[in-house]
């Protein structure tokens, strides 16, 4: 295996300021706040889920609604990558998202297939009357036809490359990392 | 990545041949399955398209509804077979009815046989997951898992407990599932019986040894009683059902007495009046509704483990991300 290299693609500043304006495009996409619940994916989808929570908080003084999501058992390669035994959390907001308006949070949007188990995990749980999706990096690649509808940032990686959100919950700190790996001689 | 899983094998056939981390493993994903069963639709899809049969040689009820429950909560596809209603009957071997089944191309067998060794004998000639619903007197693996994870969450930690399991441990696989299981975990386990029901040199399987009840009562956190297995008792073993519960059975009067706060188990079915009076089955100690619960959990929890493939591919497969 060759080296990785490590690149500092958004500091904790530049990741604050895509999420701030993340959380403002969910308020204009939702037309305010009504019935808006925010469902972070496991795991650093929930942390970031939080943050634009508190920034549409801070902005329309009504904090909405917030749960989790763990999509591991839904989905569609367990006996490819194996069972992970450590299943994180799926909560739903107190009120249920029935007809309610869902936007889901994770933090890097590649082949779609998360997002598909989200879509399948939610449909067992209720009935939004809309859902969105919100990513704070789109890197492409997608296998699927998925599409997020708020993005922190694009960032075109190969899929020799890793996209990694940092958060301070788990990691430390807040930041956005590309790892690419020297596959060395091809 | 820590995600990987350290259990499975191919089969789960005794807790004897896991190490606590393994143990362990299955706790805690157990404890993530335990939501599962309080959702609206109480299903995920993780082992949709996957076959069990649940081979049952002996009569069962618990145990085979709550792997029932288990395998359809995962959204697997299941198939019943106990031995009055087999071809087991008409005089088939054990291995030719697995052969049979492998036929048809199923993926997993929960197997619950009278005689010890029985679910690895079937292990070692199928290439299907064997799970081992309790084979004889040997091990009754998940059953043991349950009443772990009942006593970590009541008490939330099994490192350093006491465990006492009174009753029958001469014909009981629970118990050898429970000592194997507890003991790895770091906890201390006794038993209690009248000698006839306690397997000769039981000393050696790492356990105390109480003659009396009051003693075991008093030395133990955690009681794990026992039914009397009167359908593998060729009689003999207790001079009488009454003189049993008056020497041995866990009575509200010896509980006051130690003035502490135990824990009580009891596998079920209860004999009640027996082995365990019906104000302690009903009364705060007892969680035995909670060990029900938890067996759910902790079979969707195997299920999913051994379904998921051999680590190696998915180290392989990790590689390529």
């Amino acid at each position: 295996m060759g080296e990785a290299h490590r690149q500092l693609l958004m500091d904790e500043r530049a990741a604050e300021r895509a999420l701030a304006r993340m959380a403002r495009e969910i308020v204009e996409l939702n037309e305010g706040v009504n019935g808006l619940v925010i469902m972070g994916i496991q795991r650093r989808g929930v942390q970031l889920a939080q943050r634009i929570a508190d920034e549409i908080e801070r902005a329309e003084g009504v904090r909405p609604p917030a749960g989790s999501l763990d999509i591991t058992l839904y989905r569609d390669d367990l006996t490819a990558i194996g069972p992970r035994p450590v299943l994180g959390e799926t909560r739903m907001p107190s009120g249920g998202i029935d007809d309610q308006r869902v936007v889901i949070v994770d933090d890097v949007c590649y082949t779609g297939r998360t997002v598909r188990a989200a879509l399948d995990e939610l449909a067992d749980f209720g009935r939004p009357s809309r859902i969105w999706l919100c990513v704070l990096v789109d890197r492409g690649g997608r296998e699927l036809p998925i599409q997020p509808d708020v993005v922190g940032r694009h960032i075109a990686a190969g899929p020799g490359q890793r996209i990694d959100v940092l958060v301070p919950e788990l990691d430390g700190r807040l930041a956005v990392e590309l790892t690419t790996r020297d596959s060395g001689p091809s | 990545m820590s995600e990987r899983a350290t259990f499975p094998g191919k089969d789960l056939i005794g807790l004897e041949s896991l190490d606590a981390a393994q143990i362990c493993t299955i706790l805690d994903t157990a404890e993530a399955f335990k939501e599962i069963s309080e959702r609206p639709i109480k299903k995920v899809p993780v082992l949709r398209g996957k076959t069990i049969v649940n081979l049952f040689f002996e009569a069962s009820t618990r145990t085979r509804i709550s792997f029932e429950f288990a395998e359809k909560r995962l959204s697997a596809d299941t198939v019943n077979i106990g031995s009055t209603s087999s071809s087991v009957t008409k005089g088939e071997t054990l291995v030719d009815t697995a052969r049979n089944l492998e036929a048809m191309r199923i993926d997993m067998v929960v197997i619950r046989h009278g005689s010890s060794g029985a679910a690895q004998f079937l292990a070692d000639r199928i290439p299907s997951n064997v799970v081992n619903a309790g084979d004889g007197r040997h091990e009754h693996p998940t059953q043991g898992l349950l009443d772990i994870l009942t006593i970590r969450d009541h008490r939330g930690r099994i490192e350093g407990l006491k465990v006492c399991i009174i009753g029958d441990v001469l014909h009981s696989r629970v118990a050898r599932s429970n000592i194997w299981g507890l003991t790895r975990l770091g906890a201390r386990v006794g038993v209690c019986a009248p000698r006839t029901l306690l397997p000769v040199a039981v000393e050696e399987l790492g356990v105390e040894v109480f003659d009396r009840i009051e003693d075991a009562m008093e030395w133990a956190d955690v009681l794990n009683v026992l039914r009397l297995q009167f359908e593998r008792m060729q009689g003999g073993f207790v001079p009488s059902v009454r003189e049993y519960n008056r020497l041995f059975g866990v009575t509200r009067e010896r509980i006051e007495r130690t003035g502490r706060d135990l824990l009580i188990l009891h596998p079920g079915p209860m004999n009640r009046g027996v082995e365990i009076d019906s104000d302690v089955a009903d009364g705060p100690h007892a969680v035995i509704l909670d060990q029900v619960t938890n067996g759910v959990a902790v079979r969707m929890a195997v299920l999913y483990l051994l379904a998921g493939g051999e680590p190696e591919r998915a180290e392989a497969a990790k590689r390529e991300n």
